[in-house]
């Protein structure tokens, strides 16, 4: 199973519901090509929803990774939804989940884009 | 699906879309070994990213190459080789991911979690022909199983080396 993805915008936050695999190929350049298509749009304040990823290899956090920089340069905000237990394991290991701002409630994690805003 | 026999050997044609397959082999075979469900995830992550390796960057995802893998299971461990046709590369010329400074690398992990997620992990070199990858991953002693492997099975496999 590739990767899919649907988007929602809630209160200018673009929330990317993402479901199977991010792995080199197909899901690496899907995941990229989502990403500069909501920066081309302005859409800079994203929270990336992985509950139903269901396999991600190193070439998968290596691209979330690749997001999360980009977006950052862009003025913009990237945030992480919903870690498997997988997902979540494997950002300990590679000492990434400090790097990413991780949540597992979406309200509040939308909420958390407007409070970085206003501070 | 998985014979009697205590080893098993594929060769993939050399396309992404066979990685799947060897991660489908690897939950069977790692199953059938005694490893639990968490320790058969991570067998199959290092052999995801041993596949990438192979067609990626070994055989520069040429898809009239192949790559063999083979699975052997001894009562205490299993050992998996992978074998690809390209020059190989220099494993003390990759740098630690976790390095502060190497943290927002794109690429780099591959090698890494193989690491983590395996007991015994080393590169070889085989006559010019390819480059092959052999990790191993031991039982808990409470998982050891009395089917397995023998080394003399060993030697009916290692014609290339």
């Amino acid at each position: 199973m590739s990767m899919k993805a649907t988007i929602r915008e809630i209160d200018s936050v673009s929330v990317v519901d993402i479901s199977g695999r991010i792995t080199l190929g197909e899901g690496c350049t899907q995941l990229r090509e989502l990403i500069r298509d909501q920066l081309s749009k302005g859409n800079k304040n994203l929270l990336l929803n992985l509950a139903d990823v269901t396999y991600i290899d190193s070439s998968g956090i290596g691209e979330l990774v690749s997001a999360f920089t980009g977006v950052s340069k862009q003025g913009g905000s990237l945030k992480l939804l919903n870690l498997t237990k997988k997902v979540h394991d494997l950002l300990q290991i590679t000492k990434l989940y400090t790097v990413f701002d991780v949540h597992d409630d979406e309200t509040k994690a939308i909420g958390s884009f407007s409070k970085a805003a206003n501070a | 699906m998985i014979p009697d026999s205590s080893v098993v050997e594929v060769t993939l044609e050399s396309d992404l879309k066979n990685v799947e397959v060897a991660e489908e082999i690897t939950r069977r075979v790692a199953g059938t070994a005694g490893f639990d469900e968490d320790e058969q995830q991570r067998i199959e992550m290092a052999v995801h990213e041993s596949m990438i390796n192979a067609i990626w960057h070994g055989n520069q995802n040429d898809s009239s190459k192949s790559v063999w893998l083979q699975f052997k299971i001894h009562p205490d461990r299993l050992e998996i080789r992978i074998r690809d046709q390209g020059k190989g590369f220099d494993l003390s010329h990759i740098p630690d991911p976790r390095h502060e400074e190497n943290l927002l690398n794109v690429s780099g992990r591959g090698i890494f979690l193989i690491r983590t997620f395996m007991d015994e992990f080393r590169v070889e070199h085989v006559n010019g022909t390819g480059t092959e990858v052999t990790m191993i991953k031991r039982l808990s002693p409470g998982f050891q199983t009395e089917q397995g492997g023998t080394d003399r099975e060993h030697e009916s496999h290692d014609s290339r080396n």
